[in-house]
C-alpha cells in the first residue's frame, strides 16, 4: 500500500513537472485514424504510419508541405542516360538523434534489411525496381548483391532493374526511410521502442501507448531544427471518426485525419473552412470477375458500368466526400498525358446510358424473361453497404437481380486473393506514388494478388511492359494511356469514385496545405495560440 | 475455507484449458489471416511473414507451441501491433481497465444500493416509481448512446470535462467513462436490491427483529440488507469480471487505452495471439470473481458453509 502511495506521488509530481515544462512549448495534438502497427520502416504498410514516420525520419528525398518532391538527406542526384543508375549526394550535416552522422552506408544497410526475407517486410515489393531486390526477397540471392552501394560516406549509388521514371517519387514512401544500424544490431526488433529509437528526422520518439497516444519531441540534432516551429506532437489514434470530431470541437485536438462522412453536411455548416476536402490519390471500384460467365462478356460488364449513376453515389451516399470516377487513374498523377482517358459515356445523360445498357444486356441474352442474377461482395462498412444497395437499385431497371455477400475486411480480401469466388466485388486502391503505373499494374495478368477482374489481355500486358522499358516520359505516358484505354473499353473493374481526403484543421494550426498525396509534414507547420 | 478456495482454483485449470483450446481453434476457423488487408501481399512476402510468426507450421504444432509458451507465461507477439508482445499490450491496458471498472463498480454499488433500499422502503410511492423509471432507463439506453451524448454535453457544449482521452490519475478524464460504465449497473443493482429488500422485509427474521423493537436503521441496515445483498452478490461475479476487463464501446468513444478494445480489434484483425491473450485474461477473471462471490456468500449468509 505504502509503495502504491509513493508511486502515485512520484507520478503526480512528474506530471506536474511535465506540465510546467510543456506549458510554453507548442504542442500539436494531431488526430490520427488509428495506431501505427509498427514504427519499423521495413514492416510498415499503413497511411497512419506514413504520417508518423515522416515526422520521425528523413529519407533521401522528402515530400514538402504541398506534397511535392524535395531534397531530404540527399541534396542532389543524377540519373544515368539509360535511366538505370542513380547517384545521390548526401548532405554532410545530416545527423541521427544520437549525434552520429547519417551516411550512405546507413541507407545500404536499410535497403538490404527490407529485402531480407527474414525481416518479413509487408511492403518489400514496392522497392523491387532496385536491381536484384526481388530475387533477394525471394531468398534466391545474397543480400550484398542488392543494387545499392555506398561510393563513399556521402555518395549513394542505386542501380535499377529497368528504367523506372517514378523511382525518386518512390523514395518518398516510408519504406525507403533509413533505420539506425547500431540500434537495430543492439536491440533487434525492439529498436523501435521509445528509449531505443534513434531517428534522423525533425522529431524523436518520446513514448507510445497503443490506443492512447504517441508522443514525439523536436530533435535538436536535426540539420534543419532551427526552422521546425512545433516542439512536441501528440498523435492521438481515433478508430471512431466521430470521436475525433467531438474532441476537435472541444478544442482538444488541432486536426483530424478523417471526418464522419454521414455528418459532412452539418460539419460544413458548423465548422466552415476548418473542414478541408481535397482530391486524393485513390479510386473506389467494383471488380467484375471475368473468369466466369456471363461476366466474361464485355457487353455485360459495360452495361453494368453504364447504368451506375456515379454522381448520385458521390453526392448522396458519400455526401460529396468522393468524386465521380470515369477512369481508373485518378486526376492529379504525375508522368501522365494531358487529357486522361475516360469511359466513352462519361458525359452522356443517365437516361441514354440506361437505354444503351438495356440494349447491351439484351444482346448478351439477358432481359425481363431471363434476368441477370449476380452477387455483390463487399467488406463490412456502412459506406460500402449503402453503395452496394444503391447500385443494386440502379441495376434494377436492367432486370438485374442482386444478392449481397458481406464479409469482414480480412475475410473479404482473403477471398479475393485465394478463392476468387466473387462475381462483383468492392475494392479500392490508394496510390503509393503518383504515377499511372501504380494504378494500371493492378490489371496485369501476372498480378493475381490485385487483378480481381481476372483481366487477361496480352495487348494490355505488352503495353505495360513497353512502358516499363521506356525512358522518354512523354512516350511512356502515351503507352500507359493506351493501356488505360483498353482497360476502359473492357472494364474488368468498374471505376466508381475517386477518393478525396477530408480533414479538420484548426485555425490555430498554420501551414497545412491540401494536396493530392494528403501528406502534411509537421516540420512545415506551426501552432498559433 | 482456504482448502475450499484452493480446490476451486485447481478445478478451474481444466476449465480454462478447455476455453483456450476452443478459442484457439475457433479463431482459426474464421476465414482470412492477420496479414490479409485491403492491399494483398505478394505471395513471397506473405510466405516470409508467415514464417516469421510460425504460421507456416501445421495447426496442431502451433497449438502445442502456444500452450508451451503459455505455460511459461509467454502470450506471444502481437501479429498486428508488431512492435509489441501481447503481454506488453495487456500489461499496459489492464491497470487502466481495472481502475475504471473498480470505480464504476463502487459507484454502482453505492448509488444502486441506496436507490434500491429507498425504493423498497417506500414501495408503490412516487419515489419508488421514479427509481424504477430511472432503472428502466439505465438498462434500456445502450452505452453507445450514453457515451457520445455525455461527451458532447460535458465536453463540447459545457466544456467542463475533457471530451475524451486519458491521463493517469486524472479524475476529470475518468468521470464520464466511469458514469457511462456505472449507469446500467446502477439500474440493475437498484432493481435487484429493491426486489430482494421487499422480500427480506417480509421475512421471519426481520419481523422478529422488529418485534424485539430494534431501531429501524438496525433492522434495515443489518438484518434486511444482509439478506437482500445475496442476489446482488451472485450478479456481481460475472458483472465485475466484465467491467474490469474493459468495454470496447467506452474505450473507443472516450479514447481510453484499456484492454476492452483488443478483444474486438484483435478478432477483426485476426490478431490470433492478442485474442487468445484477452480470452485467457477474461477467463481467469470470471473464475476468480465467481470464487470470490462464493466465498463472500459464506461470509454474508450464515446458512452457507464451505468445508
Amino acid at each position: 500500500m505504502r509503495r502504491t502511495a509513493r508511486l502515485t506521488m512520484t507520478a503526480l509530481v512528474a506530471l506536474a513537472l511535465g506540465a510546467a515544462a510543456h506549458a510554453e512549448a507548442a504542442t500539436y495534438y494531431r488526430g490520427s485514424s488509428g495506431d501505427p502497427e509498427t514504427l519499423d520502416t521495413h514492416k510498415t504498410s499503413t497511411v497512419v504510419e506514413a504520417h508518423i514516420l515522416r515526422d520521425l525520419l528523413e529519407g533521401l528525398v522528402i515530400n514538402d508541405a504541398k506534397g511535392g518532391i524535395a531534397p531530404g538527406v540527399a541534396t542532389s542526384w543524377e540519373v544515368s542516360d539509360d535511366g538505370l543508375t542513380y547517384m545521390f549526394h548526401l548532405r554532410d550535416d545530416a545527423k541521427w538523434s544520437d549525434d552520429s552522422p547519417v551516411t550512405a552506408g546507413d541507407f545500404v544497410y536499410s535497403l538490404r534489411r527490407i529485402m531480407n526475407p527474414e525481416t518479413g517486410a509487408k511492403y518489400a515489393n514496392i522497392l523491387y525496381p532496385i536491381k536484384n531486390a526481388e530475387a533477394i526477397n525471394k531468398g534466391d540471392m545474397a543480400l550484398d548483391s542488392l543494387g545499392v552501394e555506398a561510393v563513399d560516406d556521402q555518395t549513394l549509388q542505386i542501380t535499377l532493374e529497368a528504367p523506372t521514371p517514378y523511382f525518386v517519387e518512390l523514395l518518398t514512401h516510408q519504406t525507403s526511410l533509413p533505420v539506425h544500424p547500431p540500434s537495430v544490431e543492439k536491440f533487434g526488433n525492439a529498436f523501435v521502442q521509445p528509449g531505443n529509437f534513434v531517428s534522423n528526422g525533425p522529431y524523436k520518439l518520446v513514448s507510445f501507448t497503443p490506443n492512447d497516444k504517441l508522443v514525439m519531441e523536436k530533435n535538436p540534432s536535426f540539420h534543419d531544427a532551427d526552422s521546425v516551429a512545433i516542439d512536441r506532437i501528440e498523435y492521438l489514434p481515433f478508430e471512431e471518426r466521430a470521436t475525433c470530431l467531438r474532441r476537435f470541437e472541444a478544442g482538444e485536438v488541432h486536426s483530424c485525419q478523417e471526418v464522419p462522412r454521414e455528418q459532412l453536411a452539418s460539419i460544413k455548416t458548423r465548422l466552415g473552412d476548418q473542414l478541408h476536402v481535397a482530391p486524393f490519390l485513390g479510386t473506389y471500384y467494383y471488380a467484375v470477375n471475368g473468369a466466369h460467365a456471363p461476366f466474361d462478356d464485355v457487353r455485360v460488364r459495360q452495361a453494368l458500368s453504364m447504368a451506375v449513376d456515379r454522381e448520385f453515389l458521390a453526392e448522396e451516399i458519400f455526401s460529396g466526400s468522393m468524386l465521380p470516377a470515369y477512369s481508373l487513374v485518378p486526376p492529379g498523377v504525375s508522368n501522365y498525358v494531358e487529357d486522361q482517358p475516360e469511359l466513352a459515356y462519361a458525359h452522356d445523360s443517365m437516361l441514354d446510358r440506361e437505354d444503351e445498357a438495356i440494349r447491351l444486356l439484351g444482346e448478351a441474352g439477358f432481359g425481363p424473361d431471363n434476368p441477370l442474377k449476380l452477387e455483390i461482395s463487399y467488406n463490412t462498412a456502412e459506406d460500402h453497404r449503402n453503395t452496394a444497395t444503391a447500385i443494386a437499385e440502379m441495376w434494377r431497371p436492367l432486370g438485374v437481380e442482386v444478392t449481397f455477400n458481406q464479409r469482414d475486411l480480412s475475410a473479404h480480401y482473403a477471398m479475393l486473393r485465394d478463392d476468387k469466388s466473387h462475381q462483383i466485388a468492392r475494392a479500392g486502391w490508394i496510390g503509393d506514388y503518383a504515377d499511372p503505373q501504380n494504378f494500371l499494374f493492378l490489371n496485369q495478368s501476372d498480378n493475381p494478388g490485385f487483378n480481381y477482374g481476372a483481366y487477361d489481355n496480352p495487348e494490355y500486358d505488352e503495353l505495360m511492359g513497353k512502358a516499363a522499358m521506356e525512358t522518354d516520359l512523354d512516350k511512356r505516358a502515351a503507352l500507359l494511356a493506351q493501356a488505360e484505354g483498353l482497360f476502359l473499353r473492357d472494364v474488368p473493374q468498374i471505376p466508381l469514385l475517386y477518393y478525396s481526403s477530408t480533414s479538420l484543421v484548426s485555425p490555430k494550426l498554420k501551414g497545412w496545405e491540401d494536396n493530392v498525396r494528403n501528406v502534411h509534414p509537421t516540420r512545415f507547420m506551426s501552432i498559433d495560440d | 475455507m482456504l482448502s475450499y478456495a484452493l480446490r476451486r482454483l485447481l478445478g478451474a485449470v481444466p476449465t480454462i484449458f478447455v476455453i483456450i483450446t476452443i478459442a484457439f481453434f475457433l479463431m482459426r476457423v474464421a476465414p482470412g489471416g492477420p496479414f490479409d488487408q485491403e492491399r494483398t501481399l505478394e505471395p513471397q512476402v506473405m510466405a516470409n511473414l508467415q514464417a516469421a510468426f510460425g504460421l507456416d507450421l501445421p495447426l496442431w504444432q502451433q497449438y502445442l507451441r502456444y500452450l508451451g509458451n503459455l505455460a511459461t507465461g509467454d502470450l506471444g507477439p502481437s501479429f498486428v501491433y508488431r512492435d509489441f508482445s501481447v503481454q506488453q499490450l495487456l500489461g499496459a491496458g489492464l491497470p487502466i481497465s481495472v481502475q475504471l471498472g473498480v470505480s464504476a463498480l463502487v459507484l454502482a454499488l453505492i448509488l444502486g444500493g441506496t436507490l434500491g433500499v429507498i425504493a423498497a422502503l417506500r414501495q408503490n410511492s412516487p419515489v419508488d416509481y421514479l427509481v424504477i423509471a430511472v432503472a428502466t432507463f439505465g438498462i434500456t439506453v445502450p452505452n453507445f448512446v450514453v457515451a457520445p451524448v455525455l461527451s458532447l454535453v460535458f465536453g463540447v457544449w459545457l466544456s467542463v470535462l475533457p471530451a475524451g482521452g486519458w491521463q493517469d490519475f486524472s479524475l476529470a478524464h475518468m468521470a464520464l467513462p466511469v458514469i457511462t460504465l456505472a449507469l446500467p449497473q446502477v439500474a440493475v443493482i437498484a432493481r435487484l436490491i429493491r426486489g430482494a429488500m421487499l422480500e427480506a422485509l417480509r421475512s421471519d427474521h426481520v419481523r422478529t427483529a422488529r418485534a424485539y423493537g430494534l431501531p429501524l436503521t438496525m433492522v434495515v441496515g443489518v438484518h434486511a440488507l444482509r439478506a437482500a445483498s445475496l442476489p446482488v452478490l451472485s450478479y456481481l461475479g460475472p458483472a465485475a469480471a466484465a467491467l474490469l476487463t474493459g468495454s470496447v464501446v467506452v474505450e473507443t468513444i472516450f479514447g481510453i487505452p484499456g484492454i476492452g478494445r483488443y478483444f474486438v480489434q484483435g478478432a477483426l484483425n485476426r490478431d490470433y495471439t492478442l485474442v487468445m491473450g484477452t480470452v485467457v485474461i477474461v477467463a481467469v477473471f470470471v473464475v476468480i470473481f465467481n470464487l470470490l462471490v462464493d466465498l463472500l456468500y459464506a461470509a454474508v449468509d450464515p446458512r452457507v458453509r464451505y468445508g
